[in-house]
């Protein structure tokens, strides 16, 4: 006989162990996996696009020049939340509109009809007869590109800034070496950009940690959703039945990321003394006298 | 003789296949938080009575479907936009909802809704904060009615408003209230009359989606012909009679 097969008729630490381990439980334990999934990939691209919009600022090529500020400004200026809904959206439609004039050339009714959004079913992203996870994992790349977008644009800012902060008598000092701007920027510019940005970017990412329950805003099904499902009373149409636990779910999301937080507050105080050593500010010297 | 079975086989399958291929696919959209209509059980999958209203009329109408979650909220933006095909939510059919959106012949029969409250409120209580669930007809009822609503975006959030003494009612489909009245130990009570809000339940779908719409009226008819709708309203609902 199977060991959870009566949830009725068991108690205690066995109801709990059959309890937590359902396959709805393991959905929500396998939503962890996604917003840490978000987090490790929006990073990179974050810090590529900061990269990006900080060198575009900088450009002496006028139209680049421009993008950058614009991009950088405007994204900073409108609320995260508006953006987050406005993305997504936004790119669903325009790339079923192109694929719609692309795949369906001899359709000829209009896109918006009324209240209703019609493209031929060629055009549709995903298509609706892939299966579910394509649903899933399209929804998820959305995000994931609005979150790239949001947080590139404050990265951008930092990078700029700390560009900005190293000394100028370190990249004279270069070019009385007789290196070239390249060679400048990439042994003196850069490396001690680092210990000027961490500070800025350590806080981006927290902040990112943070934000990642707008997935659930976006209607990906990440902890939240899972902790908010779960946690509601169940009545005895459920195999489990049980009150409003919402308050031991949220406690466990709340645990969960000051865990997260906490480890990379451990994990950025590391790069910290790594990027600053040598430098000619506190923290170089606090790095230096430390013996690092 | 072993080559004609092999291509025998082939072709079965390749037909069977091209069967399969044939069929319409359609994305069923419902909510998965109001048992017993639809709810999500412990196996992580979308169940109730709308699941199995939902899998006879795409086996009746040979529709090859699967079933997706949305909040309720943004349940009829979500449809008009493509993201799924129906919604199969235990949405009554009103007016204001058919400007947007078309409605199937309903599948379930005009249902009285209900004011719950904590025990010991006496019929008062549906003249002060009354919860109810976002974009509901039980929201509209309340805001037009003297009482303030409070609105939430699930219906189990509504519950807990009552318990924790923020609103002094719900008002909610009887259907739904009613099991969690009867498990609640005596917590909760029924108070004040049923007001009957509502014209039925039916299958929401794009006012462009004609031919779908008509395929799901055919297979609703069948059913109700055939009295397996009534079955299944008795199976879920207790102390419900199918009307079909």
């Amino acid at each position: 006989m199977e060991f959870c097969a009566d949830p009725a008729t068991i108690e205690g630490a066995k109801w709990w162990l059959c309890y937590l381990t359902t396959p709805k439980h393991q959905q929500f334990y396998f939503s962890f996996l996604t917003v840490l999934a978000l987090i490790l990939l929006v990073a990179p691209i974050t810090l590529i696009l900061g990269f990006g919009g900080a060198l575009a600022r900088r450009s002496r090529f006028y139209p680049l020049k421009l993008f950058g500020q614009i991009y950088t400004s405007m994204v900073r200026g409108v609320p995260d939340i508006v953006f987050f809904m406005f993305v997504p959206i936004a790119m669903d439609q325009g790339l079923e509109i192109i694929r719609h004039w692309i795949n369906c050339p001899d359709v000829t009714g209009a896109i918006y009809q009324g209240n209703d959004f019609v493209v031929c079913t060629a055009a549709k992203l995903p298509l609706s007869t892939s299966p579910q996870w394509v649903h899933e994992t399209y929804g998820f790349f959305l995000a994931l590109v609005a979150f790239s977008i949001v947080f590139g644009a404050f990265a951008a800012n930092t990078v700029d800034g700390a560009l900005n902060a190293v000394p100028r008598n370190q990249l004279e000092t270069g070019r009385a070496y007789g290196m070239t701007s390249g060679q400048v920027f990439r042994r003196v510019h850069l490396p001690q950009m680092w210990g000027y940005a961490l500070p800025g970017l350590s806080n981006l990412w927290m902040i990112l940690i943070k934000a990642t329950p707008l997935l659930f805003l976006l209607g990906v099904e990440d902890v939240v959703y899972w902790a908010r499902e779960l946690g509601s009373s169940k009545t005895s149409i459920f195999t489990y039945p049980h009150p409003d636990w919402r308050i031991w779910y949220f406690a466990a999301l709340l645990v969960f990321y000051l865990l997260l937080t906490w480890v990379s507050e451990k994990i950025f105080a590391r790069f910290r003394t790594r990027f600053t050593r040598g430098q000619a500010s506190s923290a170089g010297k606090i790095a230096i006298e430390a013996g690092q | 003789m072993k080559k004609t079975i092999l291509l025998g086989a082939a072709i079965a399958i390749i037909s069977a296949g091209a069967a399969f291929a044939d069929m319409q696919k359609v994305r069923m959209g419902t909510e998965g938080a109001y048992p017993p209509y639809n709810f999500i059980n412990d196996n992580g999958e979308v169940d109730g009575f709308e699941r199995e209203v939902g899998d006879r009329v795409c086996a009746l109408a040979e529709l090859d479907c699967s079933w997706v979650k949305n909040d309720w909220d943004s349940i009829i933006p979500n449809l008009v936009s493509g993201n799924y095909d129906t919604i199969i939510a235990g949405m009554s059919i009103t007016e204001e909802r058919d400007q947007v959106i078309d409605f199937s012949e309903q599948y379930f029969p005009p249902d009285p809704s209900a004011y719950v409250a904590l025990k010991g409120a006496g019929d008062d209580a549906i003249n002060g904060v009354v919860a109810a669930q976002i974009a509901t007809i039980q929201a509209s009822y309340v805001a037009s009615s003297d009482a303030t609503v409070v609105e939430f975006a699930t219906p189990d959030e509504t519950l807990a408003a009552v318990r924790s003494g923020e609103a002094d009612a719900v008002l909610a489909d009887a259907a739904y209230l009613e099991p969690i009245v009867a498990e609640s130990n005596g917590d909760l009570i029924f108070v004040g009359d049923r007001p009957a809000i509502g014209g039925g339940i039916g299958i929401g779908v794009r006012e462009s989606d004609g031919d779908l719409r008509a395929k799901l009226n055919a297979a609703i008819a069948t059913m109700k012909e055939d009295g397996t709708l009534n079955a299944l309203i008795e199976k879920w609902f207790e102390g419900r009679d199918g009307p079909y």
